[in-house]
């Protein structure tokens, strides 16, 4: 088992998607973070067989609504001295604004500059998004 | 209440909305005399970023009969889009000059973005292949003004179901209304898209069925609306050749349909209807090009609100 010391004040992302860390660390610019920063894959997890965390030392903005995209199963805890004061439970936003490029080179969006890439929720399930402008459906695994 | 109301999609207004341009368009189409001045003093911007012909010469004649006027462009190149202006910054300064703008271009969403920055009500008039809501009025109308109903009927879509624009949005349009059936007469390369099957058809109980040759049911058929089948969709040209000829509608095919079926187009037709059938009085392609333009003159008085 590897072991990460508690932090004392900061963040922890838990209960990622096996395999979607990554995407969360490199999203989140943590790779060029000056405080210290963990992140660990495939954790055995209670809920699902395997599960990514990261952990925080450092009070950082968090976009949320990104993060339910990407997995709105997610759970956030903000750390104060050790001890966790806040859980954040996530949830697939409804609407999602310029996360994700609408990539239909037939969409308004691949030449009209200065408007906003907006998408809204099609199916929970299958977590496909329709650009506001096309309909093209997006999937948050393109994020 | 559609004064100040833009027309991007044909879901953007209720039954009831639709109602009330269609009432206006047969009080125009019984009376054109009493609208021909309604729109005095007001200005149509059609800012065409591609060739339309037929579309645009729609509008523009609706607002001549209305008695207003026209300024636009016809073609990207001869506007300030050729020094790159964007399509937020045209809309708002053509906000300044005119009542009503009517925006046809080859981006998808496009007419979306003008509305979003627009002071006076923008119409779509064809994004890609995407939207084509006016065209959507213009069917409504015609089967309304000739069926004498929207309810009750079996529609038959033939050719290319795939890409045809104006077959998604009058299947959805169409399928508001009570006791509709379709049956969808396309190659196995051209079908209606799955969503459109899924989100329109089955999630409202909707009677469908597809078919690939059209003499197996053109008899059941109170509407047939024939689309082209467009060579490039196809990947094998042997297919397109195998296939083309089943969708030539002609005076054979028109003995087994009803006396009372009538045949619809969005034009332009290239073969996929015998010049043969022109003749008989189920042919309603033409009418139905006129009917586009009252259409367009009881959409552009609705939102103008002169009427």
């Amino acid at each position: 088992m590897v072991s990460i010391n508690s932090i004392k004040r900061g963040v922890v992302i838990d209960h990622i998607k096996a395999g979607y860390g990554i995407k969360i660390y490199n999203y989140l610019g943590l790779d060029k973070a000056e405080f210290t920063v963990a992140l660990i894959k495939n954790a055995p997890s209670n809920k699902k067989e395997r599960k990514d965390i990261i952990k925080i030392e450092n009070a950082i903005d968090i976009d949320f609504t990104v993060l339910g995209l990407i997995d709105p199963n997610i759970t956030i805890n903000i750390i104060e001295d050790e001890v966790i004061k806040k859980k954040i439970k996530l949830s697939t936003p409804n609407r999602v604004e310029d996360v994700i490029k609408c990539k239909n080179p037939r969409c308004v969006t691949s030449v009209e500059a200065n408007i906003p890439h907006v998408f809204f929720l099609l199916d929970e399930e299958k977590g496909q998004y329709k650009c506001q402008y096309c309909d093209e459906l997006h999937t948050f695994s393109e994020v | 209440m559609l004064k100040g109301r833009h027309l991007i999609e044909p879901m953007d207004f209720s039954i009831d909305e639709l109602e009330e341009i269609f009432n206006l368009a047969d009080e125009i189409i019984a009376n054109p005399e009493n609208f021909k001045d309604i729109c005095n003093g007001k200005l149509l911007a059609t800012l065409f970023y591609e060739p339309s012909t037929r579309t645009r010469f729609s509008f523009e004649a609706a607002m001549y009969r209305l008695g207003g006027k026209v300024i636009g462009f016809s073609e990207p190149n001869s506007s300030s889009v050729a020094k790159g202006e964007s399509i937020a910054d045209t809309i708002r300064t053509i906000g300044c000059y005119a009542d009503i703008a009517v925006m046809r271009h080859p981006k998808e969403g496009a007419p979306k973005v003008a509305s979003f920055y627009s002071n006076i009500p923008v119409i779509n008039a064809g994004d890609g292949g995407h939207q084509h809501p006016t065209q959507t009025l213009t069917d409504l109308l015609t089967i309304r003004a000739i069926k004498g109903k929207l309810s009750n009927l079996t529609i038959g879509f033939c050719g290319d179901l795939k890409f045809g624009r104006t077959v998604h949005s009058l299947i959805k349009a169409m399928s508001r209304y009570e006791n509709i059936k379709f049956i969808l007469v396309s190659p196995e390369e051209l079908k209606v898209p799955e969503y459109i099957k899924k989100e329109v058809l089955e999630k409202n109980n909707i009677e469908f069925e597809e078919i690939e040759k059209l003499e197996d049911s053109i008899q059941k058929l109170d509407i047939l609306y024939m689309t082209r089948v467009q060579k490039e969709r196809f990947f094998n040209e042997e297919d397109y050749i195998r296939l083309k000829d089943s969708y030539i509608l002609d005076k054979e095919k028109m003995n087994n349909a009803k006396k009372d079926m009538i045949v619809l187009h969005p034009l332009p037709r290239v073969n996929e209807i015998s010049y043969e059938v022109d003749e008989d009085p189920r042919a309603c392609y033409f009418k139905q090009a006129q009917y586009g333009m009252y259409v367009r003159m009881a959409l552009i008085a609705k939102l103008l609100g002169v009427c």
